[in-house]
């Protein structure tokens, strides 16, 4: 027996996966398709003269130290908010789960931050840690810190992690929660009452048939990491102090947009793209063998 | 049949309106400026000025973010082929519009066509040297200049005991009434700063007589290269992380966010553009006033004249003679003095024209304000020389960048002056590099 369902119709899939398709060609083979082609290009920023020059842009980037730097520093921050983001999601979800009293108040706090838009969250943990001003500096100065992030680089580090990795909690806790209440309950009472206590059966039980969940998360973090983290950037240090947040995206939004290198920055995207790509096959290629469906 | 005569009727309006707005329409002139808030009103209210002025054009300006978001705007308006008339830049995005010959008209021919008076001899030639070509032909409209001055805290030198009518007029002063403040317990630190490379190096070196980079600042060519470190720049830097460990000076991080170390207290001198005047007068609880940027006196010609930062206007290509017209119209609008001189009070921006800077005397609106003429005596102390009358250097935005990371490891000391500064020519310099072939 068949277990795929077949169309008899010959053009009712394609008209099926039109939409999809038109979107995907649209808002992603277009665009990058553009950005292949203008980092052949050298042009001046009005586009007024464009020169092919092959491959001499990302001759540029290859050779520059800022832009190797660029991507230690990138390894760093993706790793960091990409991992801090899914253990303290995971960790709340947990608590969650079990909690009993005021579960929905303690759901919605925790939700909350995601409908923040990165740069706002910059502006305001950049607020909060402002060396002259901030609130969480003058505590910190209490207990014998001296926060500077403007001028020390792992602080710097720390708080654009903190700061991208803040949001994102959200949107994983919201996942692992729905994980957690899918597994049915009948397996950790058995459990329980086999004698295994509350952290064997995390590990045992919980986190195997969680792992579906966490994979997508893995996947969708690295790349919300990679992409998506430059507002959080330019609104708390702009890649400083000496290069020790600059991140390849923040580079190809900071070269592209603000410097007007277009070639340059092109070139850095494809680049970007390819790695991403790479991360996203390497995940599922090794990482999905250990997912249980 | 019915609705054929409603045809006829609306047809035969329409026949006899287009005449008529024919007749009464002004014709359009767009300015996508990167004013918001306060001074976005101003703006607005010089349009409404010049709207009213005359019946033939109309000026619509048009808020499109910061500088970066409105000249990026005003490319991407370019590239559609929809450019606006006239268009806000940055100063340091100058080299960037120069070059860019397929898509800007400079104003001196704008000017020329329209057949309206136009002398270039009436502005501030400090302010209109950053915008003129190398034999000084005007190649867009300053609008909005400052320069940097020394702001201090007057409660706070009367505290330590210091003479307020006193403050630090060389570099070696500033350390020793830094040193006393502290010691006086009267500020955390001596002195900050806002926009450290445009005040640190590129101000400094004009203040001193020396040059930021060859051929004239790059006036004279895109084969120019940085020279800034030089032996006075590299001197100064280092002082300035040296006297971190006295606490006479603390870096106060990048563009202006250091101004709240002003504002709260916690140093008692800084640093900013004149610009930034109205900003401490709204948040600053105590008294404070301006002196001249300090100069170092072993530096011979200095103190000379210290250069612009701010932005100028561009016209750009693809619009019709008339319309060009009504942008000569409203720039010699524009430059009236008491339009200018309106500008200057309300903003503390420098006015354009020296007819400005006079009737702001005969009000006595500096009487009034003390503190403000700071910036046009610094500005117009001396004839400005080729190491005084600015810069053009290509993306010169990005070098910024990199003098502020070179800046972070040497106030970080991670290395010294010299290091940076050589570290940060050899990487402005492969962008000029890069600059000069792309706009061959």
């Amino acid at each position: 027996m068949e277990k795929r369902v077949v169309f008899r119709n010959n053009v009712l899939p394609y008209i099926l996966v039109a939409p999809q398709i038109v979107i995907t060609l649209v808002f992603f083979i277009w665009p990058a398709s553009q950005a292949l082609l203008q980092s052949f290009l050298q042009e001046d920023a009005f586009g007024t003269s464009s020169a092919f020059i092959w491959f001499d842009n990302f001759a540029d980037i290859f050779t520059s130290e800022e832009y190797l730097g660029s991507f230690r520093v990138t390894l760093v921050f993706s790793l960091a908010v990409a991992g801090s983001a899914l253990s303290v999601a995971l960790l709340l979800a947990v608590m969650a789960d079990r909690a009993l009293r005021g579960a929905t108040i303690y759901k919605t706090l925790i939700i909350w931050p995601y409908a923040v838009a990165p740069v706002v969250a910059g502006v305001l943990w950049f607020f909060l840690f402002n060396p002259t001003v901030g609130m969480v500096t003058f505590f910190l100065k209490s207990v014998g810190i001296a926060w500077n992030h403007t001028l020390n680089g792992p602080q710097a580090m720390t708080l654009v992690v903190i700061a991208a990795a803040w949001r994102e909690v959200s949107y994983n806790f919201l996942f692992f929660l729905a994980g957690l209440q899918a597994i049915p309950h009948s397996f950790i009472e058995a459990a329980a009452i086999d004698g295994a206590g509350p952290w064997r059966r995390f590990w045992t039980i919980v986190f195997p048939l969680l792992s579906p969940t966490a994979f997508f998360l893995i996947v969708v973090n690295i790349v919300y990491a990679f992409f998506d983290t430059f507002g959080v950037i330019h609104a708390i240090t702009r890649g400083g102090p000496n290069y020790a947040t600059n991140i390849l995206v923040y580079k190809v939004f900071n070269d592209g947009f603000i410097n007007l290198d277009l070639g340059g920055s092109a070139a850095q995207s494809v680049v970007l793209m390819i790695v991403v790509i790479a991360l996203t096959v390497v995940q599922f290629r090794f990482i999905e063998r250990k997912v249980h469906y | 049949m019915k609705h054929l005569r409603m045809m006829k009727m609306t047809l035969a309006m329409v026949v006899l309106m287009v005449p008529a707005i024919a007749l009464s329409a002004p014709v359009t002139v767009n300015w996508w400026h990167a004013h918001g808030g306060a001074l976005g009103e101003r703006v607005n209210g010089i349009c409404e000025g010049f709207n009213k002025s005359q019946a033939q054009y109309q000026v619509v300006p048009t808020y499109k973010g910061n500088y970066a978001d409105t000249m990026n705007a005003g490319i991407a308006a370019f590239r559609a082929k929809t450019p606006p008339h006239i268009l806000q830049v940055f100063e340091v995005g100058t080299a960037t519009m120069m070059a860019a010959k397929g898509a800007i008209k400079p104003v001196y021919e704008v000017m020329k066509e329209s057949g309206l008076p136009f002398d270039p001899g009436i502005y501030l030639p400090t302010v209109t040297g950053y915008y003129t070509t190398a034999d000084g032909r005007m190649i867009s409209m300053p609008f909005n200049s400052s320069t940097p001055v020394l702001y201090y805290n007057v409660d706070m030198f009367k505290k330590a005991g210091l003479d307020p009518d006193k403050p630090p007029v060389t570099w070696l002063t500033m350390g020793e009434i830094a040193k006393k403040l502290v010691a006086a317990g009267a500020s955390q630190y001596g002195f900050s700063s806002a926009w450290n490379g445009w005040i640190h190096i590129e101000n400094l070196s004009a203040w001193h007589n020396v040059p930021i980079g060859t051929k004239a600042n790059g006036f004279a060519g895109l084969d120019a290269s940085y020279t800034f470190n030089g032996p006075v720049q590299v001197k100064h830097i280092q002082q300035l992380a040296d006297w971190q460990k006295d606490k006479v000076f603390v870096y106060g991080g990048r563009t202006n966010v250091g101004n709240a170390k002003f504002s709260s207290g916690e140093v008692a001198m800084y640093t900013e553009s004149s610009a930034g005047y109205a900003g401490f007068k709204s948040t600053c609880k105590f008294e404070f006033r301006t002196s001249m940027l300090p100069y170092w006196p072993d530096v011979k010609g200095a103190p000379q004249n210290t250069i612009i930062g701010g932005a100028s206007l561009w016209v750009l290509k693809g619009h019709k003679p008339d319309e060009y017209k009504g942008v000569a119209a409203f720039f010699n609008y524009l430059s009236k003095p008491e339009v200018q001189a309106e500008w200057h009070q309300g903003t503390g921006y420098l006015p354009i024209t020296l007819a400005a800077y006079e009737l702001s005397k005969k009000q006595g609106f500096y009487e009034k304000n003390p503190g403000t003429e700071t910036a046009l005596k610094q500005m117009t102390l001396n004839k400005p020389t080729e190491n005084s009358k600015g810069l053009r250097f290509g993306d010169h935005a990005k070098t910024r960048e990199i003098m502020d990371n070179e800046f972070e490891a040497i106030f970080a000391g991670q290395k010294t002056a010299k290091q940076g500064l050589d570290d940060a020519v050899k990487a402005g310099n492969d962008l000029l590099r890069k600059f000069e072939k792309a706009n061959k």
